[in-house]
């Protein structure tokens, strides 16, 4: 078991023609997840790594039987195929593209939801199950399948992490990274619920970074619904006031969103946050023998 | 992206939206003319791209010429908060019974443009955030909806009795709806909203800021832009694919992802270091963009060492490694560089600078603490350097 995506997730790649779409396209192949189709439009019939390309998602999972998308477009382009997914019933949409206008995030919104489709990113580096399903554009070979599920908002950072739990036995069921963007799909809140709700997930590793009040509402819900371990990890401890960091969503301005106030949000629900990335797999390994 | 108050104003009058008469001069003669236009009292206004000019003594009442000129002397030039008073507004003073506070920013808990509006309007809402959160209604917008009639009618009640205003309001504020989706604002902000002595709802101050990630399609706001001499270099970076923030530290810092980025930094001073700056080189990074990260780095005459840090995803390490190696051909680089390479072709990319006289580190950890040693060895050979260079 693992949480959205495991070994009958059937791929659309949106943007499979382009340089990253085709790459990625091919190392999710090659890590053994049912990569079905892909979308480019005006270049159904083709077909890239021996992988069928359809001019419309409908067309693409009709034939196909896809369930999950990954999307690989440019970020003004990004929110209509996200769109164009959720329409044609796709029940996972993951969008990789960085640089998505927030107002069109907000304006998508609405429709999701009425539809039901669960989104990830965008600005993300999608997902994995180890052994399962690779949805996104994670090194495969750094996981390793087992018990510790990992949300985060970097994606880079999230390969850190993994490679500290890897190196340390400490397997994952399913890692996410959800996107460093103000607006983004499935959220902490959410992910902690299918984590705690998973029978394969031990304990769950949790990566913040400064900007907004998701890991202070995060602590509140874990305070509430979760019994399982949790430990964090927030980046940008050092990082100046009012300056956006690569993600929009991690400026802090007006006194709010600092690292200090998350992790103290963290640690007064019990919530063990990891001052480098290394101490990590200790403090899992501690939180699990209480 | 931010703006000035003149600027949020000239984007106001375009919908309809009332604001002050209102006159912007770069000399004391100007304002002592635009007084004469305008009519007495008038106020005084420092334009920068910061909060807190009344507390500065960047905003001058003046009931006479005379005092307008003096307050434009005192304030052009003043330094507020680092930024020097290039230009004042000049407006015509207003009689007002009342102060509100209205605005639009963008929510990430409900995921949708939210309305604030306070009758605590006319001081700093941050404070008024912070000691009497209650005192700000906040409305979400439906994003399918937008600002329909009805919600613009019970904001409106919210803040008025007289239905005379609240019928003003109303349209106001789903003129600010309209204009905050169509410039793709990311906080759109009038404090104080003013009841004037006639009886009008006027915006005596106004402000914007911009989501960078949509202007690309708001070539008009993003002309505005008045980047200082460090977003300029932020800027030109940014064309480059790199996002650079520059600090006041010494290690000059390489990274892919604004995470692992923000990361490395965290530990530099957990390990008793200082970052020279942030810098993202992105995903998909070609070996161009490396050589280009290189130079930015290296145009900081503080940097005394170099550490890189790289865990590849869509970033590829042999591309990174090509990117090094170019670079040291290329650049003239006297200081020493410490390497991390792990994650998607790493094995590739460390064989291909194995030859290089580039330090080589396996984990975050070491190379921070490598880089931090070195540095600390530049730091006692740096009166040697000095004196060379004299």
């Amino acid at each position: 078991m693992s949480i959205l995506v495991n070994k009958n997730t059937k791929v659309i790649v949106q943007g499979i023609t382009g340089r990253d779409g085709s790459f990625h396209a091919a190392k999710m192949k090659a890590y053994g997840t049912h990569v079905v189709g892909g979308v480019s439009p005006g270049k159904g019939g083709q077909t890239v790594d021996g992988i069928p390309v359809f001019n419309t998602v409908e067309d693409a999972a009709k034939e196909t039987g896809g369930n999950t998308s990954i999307i690989f477009v440019p970020a003004s382009l990004a929110t209509d195929a996200v769109l164009e997914a959720s329409e044609a019933g796709i029940e996972l949409v993951v969008v990789i593209s960085e640089g998505v206008p927030t107002l069109d995030m907000v304006k998508v919104t609405p429709y999701l939801k009425k539809k039901g489709t669960k989104l990830i990113g965008p600005n993300c580096p999608g997902l994995i199950s180890p052994d399962e399903s690779l949805v996104g554009i994670l090194p495969g070979n750094i996981f390793l399948k087992g018990h510790v599920g990992l949300m985060s908002r970097s994606g880079t950072l999230t390969y850190e992490m993994v490679y500290q739990l890897t190196n340390q036995g400490l397997g994952q069921s399913t890692c996410i990274g959800i996107g460093g963007d103000p607006i983004a799909g499935l959220y902490f809140q959410e992910l902690l619920q299918l984590f705690q709700d998973d029978p394969d997930t031990d304990s769950i590793v949790l990566i913040g970074e400064i900007g907004g009040d998701a890991e202070e509402r995060a602590a509140q819900f874990i305070k509430e619904y979760i019994t399982k371990p949790v430990v964090a990890f927030i980046a940008g401890q050092t990082a100046p006031a009012g300056k956006r960091m690569g993600h929009a969503g991690a400026i802090i301005s007006s006194g709010s969103g600092t690292a200090d106030e998350k992790i103290a949000a963290f640690e007064s629900v019990g919530v063990p946050v990891a001052r480098r990335p290394i101490e990590v797999p200790q403090l899992l390994k501690e939180m699990m023998h209480k | 992206m931010k703006i000035h108050e003149f600027q949020a104003k000239e984007i106001f009058s375009r919908y309809t939206i009332p604001v002050t008469r209102e006159i912007l001069c770069f000399t004391p003669a100007e304002v002592t003319s635009a007084t004469e236009t305008l009519g007495l009292p008038v106020v005084v206004k420092a334009q920068v791209l910061t909060g807190g000019r009344g507390k500065a003594g960047g905003v001058k009442l003046a009931r006479t010429i005379d005092d307008a000129t003096q307050a434009a002397h005192q304030i052009l030039g003043m330094d507020i908060k680092g930024y020097m008073v290039e230009k004042v507004l000049v407006a015509q003073g207003v009689k007002f019974s009342a102060e509100f506070y209205v605005g639009l920013t963008i929510d990430r808990k409900t995921k949708s443009v939210i309305f604030m509006a306070s009758k605590e309007g006319g001081v700093e809402i941050e404070e008024v955030a912070k000691n009497t959160p209650e005192a700000i209604l906040k409305f979400p917008i439906d994003a399918d909806l937008g600002m329909t009639p009805f919600m613009a009618r019970k904001i409106a009640f919210a803040l008025f009795n007289d239905f005379n205003l609240v019928k003003q309001a109303t349209t106001l504020f789903q003129k600010l709806y309209t204009m905050f989706l169509e410039t793709d604002a990311s906080l759109a902000e009038i404090n104080p909203l003013v009841l004037t002595d006639e009886g009008n709802l006027l915006a005596l101050d106004g402000k914007m800021t911009f989501d960078d990630n949509a202007l690309f399609r708001q070539k008009e706001i993003a002309a505005l832009n008045e980047p200082t001499e460090d977003e300029q270099k932020e800027i030109s970076a940014k064309e480059k694919g790199l996002t650079y923030i520059r600090l006041d530290g010494s290690i000059g810092c390489m990274v892919n992802g604004a995470g692992l980025a923000m990361a490395t930094m965290d530990l530099i001073k957990y390990y008793g270091g200082s970052p020279a700056n942030f810098l993202d080189i992105g995903g998909s990074s070609n070996p161009q963009k490396v050589i280009d990260a290189m130079n930015l780095l290296l145009s900081d005459k503080h940097v005394k060492v170099v550490m890189i840090n790289i865990f590849g995803g869509i970033t590829r390490c042999d591309d990174v490694a090509r990117g090094l190696i170019s670079a040291l051909s290329q650049l003239k680089i006297d200081i020493p560089i410490v390497v991390r390479l792990a994650g998607t072709n790493s094995k590739e990319g460390l064989e291909i600078i194995k030859q290089s006289n580039l330090t080589v580190v396996e984990t975050m950890s070491e190379a921070a603490q490598k880089a931090i040693s070195l540095c600390k060895d530049c730091a006692k050979q740096a009166p040697y350097l000095s004196s060379i260079s004299i």
